[in-house]
């Protein structure tokens, strides 16, 4: 294969500077023109696709959580009325949930990333591969025509008999939306599972996989095992709302509660979908900024796989006040817990990598100290979800949705932030301004504790989630909240300009500059369209970073600068 | 290895044993899939079957079990077929692997025929679930079991994503016989043949396991 | 993943004593039917389809001389639908165990 590549780079001249040596040819100028991006099968201009349409979703999802916010300013509905509010935190849910979390880190970081990570040309389906992306775009336009036509209040859950029966909004059409995004989702992890098993380079063995690569690994088991659950279920809710067959309307016999099943069957496991690769980056960064080992490599990479796996069996904590069994109701609680097992062991062993380690605190590392922090008091708080008592005295409060917040913005977004940080030299070829990266990450870390942790209380108060209006007791705490949620916005735009800015006048990265292992730092920046010019052979494990070397070599600098 | 680099072989690709066990184990992915997609309508089935079993008894009835296992017998046979003609792509006899390709689509294409049939006379009936189902003109006794309709959603839906999947698989057909016929197939390289065969077969399982399900709800009273 | 890269011709006689096989099978199954079994029924049935479609996999589609990733794909799609039906009715089949009205 070696000789392959040689010969291909003797045939074409251009792809090398005759003078320097460097690659000059990349996936960037590799050719020009709309249709050499819309009609790419370059998974690194797909990763690009995603991330623009992703990046747009996030920020219309962005949108719907400033009305949310500033409605809840006051008591007394001001802003909108409580049919647009229903409407406003069911697209708000829906876009954030399917059109950025989900594919946020796979489709973007991991589509970008696992094929240059394991040393492959390109996915084992590239044409699949840009036809996700098509197929994420066609269910992203239905939904957001469904949006346009007069939005949907369901709560972004669809719960039965109110989807089915009662709700005048457009949930068929929003529904579709998402059956087909689903399919986008699928053929992702779909893609991953192949390219993983079949493409890896000589001598990359299990073991020797970084773990972003585990991690999107289990991720992908989980869009194929629990992805066609929804999709059937959210065509059974169609085909009642339409047709009325009675699959879920009780009084031709249907049964609600077996929608719960069939959807949470699917959207607790998607919670891990949105949490397991972030805790990819994390093992990737937090190994990197320490300069040591992932301590327990095995553990971590096994407990991705732990909770893929044991994910599958907590769906009916979502149904501990439904009319589900009270036995159920204990063995899922039981697993709820056992499921904290695998999660504590990662959040064990970063920190336990971050002992003794020689720690730089580069914008991505801050990011990776936000997502420790913010994911353990998410995971916590679960914890209390998972007993039955609790979870009955807060379930439906503002407790639940900061809990969920924790894991899915303190925890996904933290790690999709840092993630993109960390990698854009790499994506891109140009460094972004670090002071600003820092003042940003500081600023989403404090605003997103002051957004979600007043909620904590009021949900533990009392306050119920869904709600437009509110008892004057809990204005305190929700000023406080939409306070925080302004200084998060500020935080979540900044990127977005300095990344744009960055793109121009970005100082050039170089192949390597975090002097991080791993083979997409073997390549040059941004990478060739085939990612290697030779198929690079791997002959040791990954994350061979020495702290005393990085000190040595601190040390050394110190000295020069004295003696300067 | 270079020479192995034909134009069979995608750029992705190392050599031609990666790219078929890639499209294989691809295949076999997606087929998991698809075996949950149809397992939400299996628990729901079983739900409905446990909560309502005269119901379900009752109903089952209805649907005429000659047709069902006529149409079993004709899947049963385009499956052999369908690995016939795997097999003859193998050996690389392109004109048999045609014929079997034809020969399984003529029964694919059968299989429909009679569903359409079984679903028309539904019609005619009034089985169709909806405002204008009705039981009771068929069977006095169906106005003490007032759910029964919802075997016949269970069925329409099950019966109905089944069918859906023989037109993909139709269509997968024609692919493989236009490509077949153009000669893109040797023994060296038949790998699109083999996979849709999984497909076919995979549809095949589903119905193996409807049939029981919706037909055979105990026929001895 | 070492496999043989020659692909594994399965004789015809194979096809045709498996497809036997099916036949039979579906023709127990149709009679099986109108034996009263009573609940017995669908157990019945199900250990019949469960037999031909093992067959299937096996034999038309070659798991049984595929390798071990195989296997585990094949396995895999069906623990993953036992697992969706036996949580869902252990919550069907404990209800009202317990005297607290809507459990």
């Amino acid at each position: 294969m070696e000789m392959d590549r040689t010969v291909v780079a003797e045939e074409r001249p251009t792809i090398i500077d005759t003078v320097t040596g460097a690659i000059r040819e990349n996936y960037l100028n590799a050719n020009y023109g709309l249709k050499s991006w819309f009609l790419t099968v370059d998974h690194k201009r797909i990763a690009i696709l995603y991330l623009i349409s992703i990046t747009l979703f996030f920020f219309l999802g962005g949108s719907f959580a400033v009305m949310i916010r500033l409605e809840l300013i006051t008591p007394q509905g001001d802003l909108v009325q409580a049919e647009t509010y229903n409407k406003l935190f069911t697209m708000h849910g829906i876009v954030m949930v399917f059109f950025f979390l989900i594919p946020s880190i796979p489709a973007v970081l991991g589509n970008f990333l696992v094929p240059i990570m394991i040393g492959a040309r390109d996915m084992a389906f590239p044409r699949l591969n840009l036809a996700s992306w098509y197929i994420y775009v066609v269910g992203g336009l239905f939904t957001l025509g469904a949006m346009i036509a007069g939005g949907i209040d369901t709560g972004w859950t669809f719960y039965t008999p109110y989807s089915t029966s009662f709700s005048n909004t457009y949930v068929i059409a929003t529904g579709l939306g998402i059956f087909v995004v689903g399919f986008s989702s699928i053929l992702t992890g779909l893609n991953f599972i192949v390219t993983i098993h079949k493409m890896r380079a000589p001598g990359l063995t299990w073991f020797r996989l970084p773990l972003f690569i585990w991690s999107n690994y289990a991720t992908s088991i989980i869009m194929v095992l629990g992805t066609p659950v929804i999709a059937v279920t959210i065509l059974l809710v169609a085909l009642e709302r339409g047709l009325h067959i009675g699959i879920f309307d009780p009084a031709l016999g249907g049964d609600p509660i077996l929608f719960q099943h069939l959807f949470w069957f699917y959207s607790h496991p998607a919670v891990y979908i949105m949490i397991l690769p972030a805790m990819g980056v994390i093992s990737e960064l937090v190994a990197c900024f320490s300069r040591r080992r992932v301590f327990g490599y095995k553990f971590v990479a096994f407990a991705s796989l732990g909770i893929a796996v044991i994910g599958f069996l907590v769906w009916g904590h979502h149904m501990f006040v439904s009319g589900q069994s009270s036995y159920a109701g204990m063995i899922f609680s039981f697993l709820s817990f056992i499921v904290a097992i695998p999660s504590a062991i990662k959040v064990f062993n970063w920190t336990a990598t971050m002992y003794k380690g020689s720690i730089s605190y580069d914008t991505p590392m801050l990011y990776v100290m936000g997502f420790i922090g913010l994911f353990t008091i998410g995971g916590l708080t679960g914890l209390f979800l998972a007993c039955l008592g609790v979870d009955i005295h807060v379930h439906d409060t503002y407790f639940i949705v900061a809990h969920f917040h924790y894991i899915m913005v303190g925890g996904t977004i933290m790690a999709y932030l840092g993630g993109i940080h960390f990698w854009w030299p790499k994506i891109t070829g140009r460094m972004y301004p670090e002071g600003w990266g820092k003042f940003s990450a500081l600023l989403i870390f404090v605003g997103f504790n002051l957004t979600f942790f007043p909620q904590f209380l009021l949900g533990y108060l009392g306050m119920p989630r869904r709600y437009y209006a509110y008892p004057q007791e809990f204005q305190v705490l929700n000023v406080m909240s939409s306070a925080g949620a302004s200084v998060l916005g500020v935080g979540y735009l900044l990127p977005l300009v300095y990344f744009l800015w960055s793109l121009r006048y970005g100082r050039i990265a170089g192949s390597n500059p975090w002097k991080a292992t791993g083979l997409e730092w073997q390549t040059s920046s941004p990478p060739p369209t085939e990612n290697f010019l030779a198929t690079p052979v791997v002959t040791e494990e990954p994350y061979q970073y020495s702290p005393e070397e990085t000190e040595a070599e601190y040390a050394m600098t110190k000295k020069e600068n004295v003696n300067v | 290895m270079s020479e192995t680099h034909s134009s069979l072989v995608a750029h992705q690709f190392d050599d031609g044993v990666q790219q078929k066990q890639a499209t294989t184990l691809g295949m076999w992915v997606f087929l998991i899939t698809e075996i949950m997609f149809f397992g939400g309508l299996i628990l729901a089935y079983t739900v409905y079957r446990i909560k309502y079993p005269e119901e379900f008894h009752h109903a089952s009835k209805h649907l005429d079990y000659v047709m069902g296992t006529v149409n079993t017998c004709i899947l049963l046979c385009s499956s052999l077929t369908m690995a016939f003609a795997v097999h003859a792509a193998q050996e690389g006899k392109r004109k048999l692997t045609m014929i079997f390709i034809v020969v399984t689509m003529v029964l694919g294409a059968a299989f429909l025929g009679v569903k359409g049939w079984e679903y028309y006379t539904k019609y005619t009936d009034h089985l169709i679930p909806g405002p204008n189902y009705d039981l009771n003109h068929l069977w006095e006794g169906a106005g003490l079991l007032p759910k029964t309709q919802l075997f016949f959603s269970l069925y329409f839906a099950m019966t109905g994503l089944h069918a859906f999947h023989m037109l993909i698989g139709l269509g997968l057909m024609t692919w493989l016989f236009v490509k077949t016929k153009r000669g893109r197939f040797s023994k060296e390289y038949f790998n699109p043949v083999e996979v849709c065969g999984l497909y076919w077969h995979f549809v095949d399982i589903v119905w193996i396991f409807l049939f029981p399900l919706l037909y055979l709800v105990d026929r001895s009273h | 993943m070492i496999e043989h890269s020659e692909p594994h011709i399965v004789p015809k006689k194979t096809y045709y004593i498996v497809f036997a096989t099916l036949m039979i099978l579906l023709f127990v199954t149709v009679a099986m039917a109108f034996v009263p079994l009573g609940p017995f029924n669908i157990y019945v049935a199900m250990a019949i389809a469960i037999t031909k479609a093992v067959l299937v996999v096996l034999y038309f589609m070659h798991v049984r001389y595929s390798n071990r990733l195989i296997w585990v794909a094949a396995g895999a799609g069906f623990v993953w639908l036992v697992i969706l039906l036996a949580f869902t009715l252990a919550d069907y089949s404990s209800r009202g165990w317990i005297k607290v009205p809507g459990k």
